[in-house]
């Protein structure tokens, strides 16, 4: 901390804090702040007064990049936004740049699409729940999802070689057809899931120290979700029924049988359940869909050369995070005007101030990881 | 032999930690001194037989009523009192003091050595290793002969508690116990 | 001879065993603080479906060696502005500590330091929470805000259930009648019974108490490295963090020496009294041959040789130490090892199955927050504590109007079991109807 907290506040508030106030700096490097984080607590002995959050750590210029790439060229770069759940970047991009171009991927590629986005679903989410049990102090739930995780990780190796950034998904369909053996490694997956998601319940929920760390704990009502613009499981553990795989369905969604899970309380506690039963439901998805995967191509009609006509599109998707957007902008050319990603961590992480204002030290490290923010995400 | 030198090594501990404690700056210094004074202490009451006083000693003194100490001066920043605190005559009162308490000291021990008994008020000692044990033996005349000091005792330290949590209470942005 | 020299050979000739004892403790307990570690780490790596250590040494077995030669050669890092003295002091006062303390402890009817002392318990007790002051005196020595924080909030949970362990000692000490170690585990060989039979609720209490007064989990916030506040071993690298390691672990042994001595009949074996149980003196060394025989069987499967030769060796320590134990029977001139030998064995079982109860404890459950960690030790385990005592003393005092021991405890465990599950629904409810907003009071003040 090179510069003190007060000239700190000179600068940026131009007031100095009260004499009882201390400022408490969780820096960029934090076990728990999930990636390069600063985040700068003010602090009336134990309570947290306020926030600040310095973001940009991990800012690399891809809206920037994206207006010297090739639209196929570009989409790589998506991947690296929310590497915990790449296929689900991908999966927006290609659609928004499909849309500019007017044409739909075909039903086979659609099919296979929706699976492996719910398996990036249950795998993001995975993530997430490791290691916000690890922030709580559980040790044990990190190495359980991480087992489960390995094997959605596997399936990603096998059907396009990588695990993490996956590149999944091509404008206009898929490259790669499925493998032999794909329906077979979904189906025992997600046989052995419900058990194991079962195993995570027994282990935390009905847990009392995991019901006090959490209950009450950061609250977000549905009011504040709207207001803030927050989405995903934290707009939906405030009771809010809002899922675009329902409300605005895109690749194959409209096509299978699932619920929306929701909460009550808007806090911590809910979000660990909307999250769960969100990994059920994948769960389910992804059984309907292996039943039924139709024959067909798996490129729509595209050319060589992505040129999209003149115009923009603002395409949205429902990523593990919450809403991912996409306004794409097209001159015309082959490398887009402007490329503008609505992502949902940066949007989410501005309700950390409301969420964080009245409780101690302790539960901030508690509602940083019930967030789900990745900065990959949030800096771009 | 053992005994003697037990004793000499304890005393000799005592004395050298008591006058390191009066003698050092920092407060914590001090503090520890003082700890290593009370330990050495215990271990003469061990020697005399008094079991349960060592312990006594070690759980209340050193565990409970050190550990405030230490308390107070880590959260009382007295580096930065002591700047304020000038008193020039400070080295002249210790002497007097030394000079004073050293001559009555020096008197009682040298004019109770020619009364029998050694001027002690027993004259005939337990033999230490002799004694009955210490805890059943103070547990016995605490519930039967001193039960009622001991509950005014207990009384008072509820008081006490009930008024720290209060005093602690009342205070506003006071957050860390 | 030299008069002196005489009295020294005589102090020897009477001291020795002491003496060899307290030597023994001071150099191996570190070594097997160090492997109680590795038990820890292999323990936490098969209950999370991994296998732990495996480079270092055939199964990772000198994993705990590495680390202390790592740990010795690491540069002795001392912050700026500290008190030399304090800092150096600090961790030596923490292992220190336990140490002395495990000197009144008996691992068989005659294996302990200070030759039972009366007030056995009452020193092990003692001794063992003089390792606070290494916790403050190393918070304040790393001269950094947050580190004294750590160290006073550390101190103020020892101190806090360090009372709710004391009270569920005194209860095991009213069942027992005396403070000394041998004569506490004589008691339960007397009347037959392991007191954990006698008062459940005590040693649950106990362990409670005993888990956070080590600072393990749950109860672990000022160790976490997650959390904000950094902890009072933060400024400390090296061997001298290892020796507050080291000290914390061999507390665990020590508080689970107090709690095998006193709930679970210390180096008696189940059914002590029972005389058509004897054959169960033979179970240590049968249970050591048949352990050497499951490692021969291991030994057979596994994939790599120096595993394998690794299982052999484990096996041939088994069949050492049960030819340890089964030569006395044969050997009459021997006859006399006996008590002494299983006694070990089963005092060191027991102190193993409560440490194995930390650590499953550990990582099955999540982190309190400390404020509900003081509520938990302050609201309900001291109260539950002191009716537990209350509900001992009046079961003795109908013990002593003619009324059988068990017929005079089972109502007042019941008792206090009822009084235990209106504590913990009141405390639910408290938990369930506040929300932080609205905690007017200071959670801090106990």
């Amino acid at each position: 901390m090179a510069d003190t907290f007060q000239d700190d506040a000179l600068r940026n508030h131009g007031t100095l804090l009260g004499a009882d106030e201390l400022v408490l700096n969780m820096g960029p490097q934090h076990p728990s702040t999930h990636g390069v984080l600063r985040v700068k607590l003010k602090l009336d002995g134990e309570r947290v007064r306020g926030t600040e959050c310095v973001i940009g750590y991990l800012h690399r210029g891809v809206e920037k990049i994206a207006e010297n790439r090739t639209y196929q060229q570009f989409a790589p770069y998506v991947d690296r936004m929310d590497y915990v759940a790449a296929v689900s970047n991908g999966l927006g991009y290609c659609e928004a740049v499909e849309k500019l171009l007017n044409v739909e991927a075909p039903p086979r590629a659609r099919v296979i699409r929706t699976i492996l986005t719910e398996l990036q679903r249950i795998a993001s989410h995975l993530l997430w729940l490791g290691t916000h049990a690890l922030d709580i102090g559980a040790l044990t739930p990190l190495f359980y999802c991480m087992r489960e995780r390995e094997e959605i990780l596997k399936i990603f190796e096998r059907y396009c070689g990588a695990r993490l950034t996956t590149h999944a998904f091509r404008i206009g369909g898929l490259q790669y057809e499925s493998y032999d053996g794909f329906e077979k490694d979904v189906e025992r997956f997600c046989n052995d899931f419900e058990r194991r998601i079962q195993e995570y319940v027994d282990l935390l929920t009905g847990n009392s120290i995991w019901i006090g760390r959490t209950r009450n704990v950061g609250v977000l009502n549905a009011a504040d979700c709207i207001a803030l613009g927050a989405s995903g499981p934290i707009l939906r553990a405030a009771g809010v029924k809002w899922d675009l795989r329902k409300a605005q369905p895109y690749a194959a969604y409209d096509q299978y049988k699932f619920e929306i899970p929701t909460g009550t309380n808007g806090d911590t506690f809910d979000r660990y359940m909307v999250r769960i039963e969100e990994m059920r439901q994948s769960r389910l998805i992804c059984l309907q869909a292996i039943e039924n995967i139709p024959e067909g191509a798996i490129m729509g009609k595209v050319g060589k050369v992505i040129k999209p006509p003149a115009g923009e599109i603002y395409h949205s998707i429902e990523a593990p995070k919450g809403i991912l957007g996409y306004y794409v902008v097209s001159d015309g050319g082959t490398q887009p005007y402007r490329v503008r990603v609505r992502p949902p961590s940066f949007i989410n992480l501005q309700a950390l101030d409301k969420m964080v204002r009245g409780h101690l030290v302790a539960d901030v490290v508690a509602i940083i990881g019930t967030l789900d923010i990745v900065l990959g995400e949030v800096d771009r | 032999m053992l005994d003697s030198i037990l004793f000499y090594f304890f005393a000799g501990v005592a004395i050298v930690s008591a006058a390191l404690m009066v003698t050092r700056r920092n407060a914590i210094h001090s503090a520890v001194f003082l700890i290593t004074t009370l330990l050495a202490t215990a271990g003469i009451f061990l020697q005399l037989g008094a079991e349960f006083l060592f312990i006594a000693q070690i759980i209340l003194y050193v565990g409970g009523i050190m550990v405030l100490f230490i308390f107070v001066i880590m959260l009382v920043r007295l580096d930065v009192a002591l700047h304020h605190l000038r008193f020039r005559m400070k080295n002249l009162v210790v002497i007097l003091v030394i000079a004073v308490l050293g001559a009555e000291a020096g008197g009682i021990i040298y004019y109770a050595r020619s009364l029998p008994g050694h001027g002690l008020f027993i004259e005939k000692m337990a033999q230490a290793d002799k004694l009955a044990p210490n805890s059943e033996k103070l547990a016995q005349s605490l519930f039967h002969s001193y039960l009622l000091p001991f509950e005014i005792a207990s009384v008072l330290l509820l008081v006490a508690m009930v008024g720290a949590v209060i005093m602690a209470k009342n205070k506003k942005g006071t957050e860390d116990s | 001879m030299n008069p002196t020299l005489h009295s020294l050979l005589q102090f020897l000739q009477t001291w020795w065993v002491e003496l060899t004892c307290g030597v023994v403790i001071v150099a191996v307990v570190p070594l097997i603080a160090g492997y109680v570690v590795l038990v820890e780490r292999k323990l936490m790596a098969d209950m999370q479906a991994r296998l732990g250590p495996m480079r270092v040494g055939p199964h990772g077995l000198l994993q705990p060696i590495a680390d202390a030669v790592k740990l010795l050669i690491k540069e002795d890092i001392i912050p700026a502005d500290s008190d030399k003295l304090i800092f150096w002091l600090a961790p030596v006062i923490s292992m220190t500590a336990a140490l002395t303390s495990m000197g009144a402890i008996a691992f068989g009817p005659s294996f302990q330091v200070a030759r039972d002392i009366n007030i056995g318990i009452l020193f092990v007790l003692g001794v063992s929470s003089l390792g606070f002051l290494g916790i403050i005196l190393g918070g304040w020595a790393s001269n950094s805000h947050y580190s004294i924080l750590g160290a006073l909030r550390s101190t103020a949970q020892l101190v806090s259930y360090e009372t709710a362990g004391g009270l569920a000692v005194i209860s095991g000490l009213l069942l027992s009648g005396t403070l000394s170690i041998s004569g506490i585990v004589a008691a339960q060989e007397k009347q037959g019974v392991w007191f954990i039979f006698l008062a459940p609720v005590a040693v649950f209490i106990y362990l409670v108490a005993s888990i956070a007064e080590t600072n393990r989990a749950p109860f672990d916030l000022p160790e976490a490295e997650s959390e904000l506040v950094a902890g009072y071993m933060t400024e400390y690298s090296g061997f001298r963090w290892a020796l507050y390691f080291l000290g914390e672990y061999a507390n665990m042994i020590v508080v689970g020496s107090i709690a095998t001595t006193l709930f679970l009949g210390g180096w008696l074996r189940p059914f002590p009294n029972v005389h058509w149980l004897n054959w169960l003196d033979y179970i240590p060394a049968v249970a050591m041959l048949l352990l050497g025989v499951y490692s021969i069987y291991r030994a057979g499967k596994q994939p790599v040789k120096v595993q394998t030769g690794f299982m052999w060796a484990v096996a041939l320590a088994c069949f050492a130490t049960a030819a340890v134990f089964a030569v006395p029977w044969f050997v009459a001139t021997l006859k006399f090892v006996i008590p002494g030998l299983n006694g070990a064995f089963w005092f060191l079982l027991k102190v193993a199955a409560y440490i194995y109860v930390f650590m499953w404890l550990r990582f099955t459950l999540p982190r309190y927050r400390f404020d509900q960690l003081m509520h938990l030790g302050w609201y309900i385990l001291i109260p539950l504590a002191i009716v537990n005592v209350f509900a001992v003393g009046i079961a003795m005092v109908l013990e002593a109007l003619g009324w059988s021991r068990w017929l005079a405890l089972v109502p007042t465990t019941i008792v206090t079991l009822a009084f235990a599950a209106l504590l913990v629904r009141w405390h639910d409810r408290r938990t369930e109807s506040a929300s932080t907003a609205s905690l007017a009071q200071d959670s801090y003040a106990g």
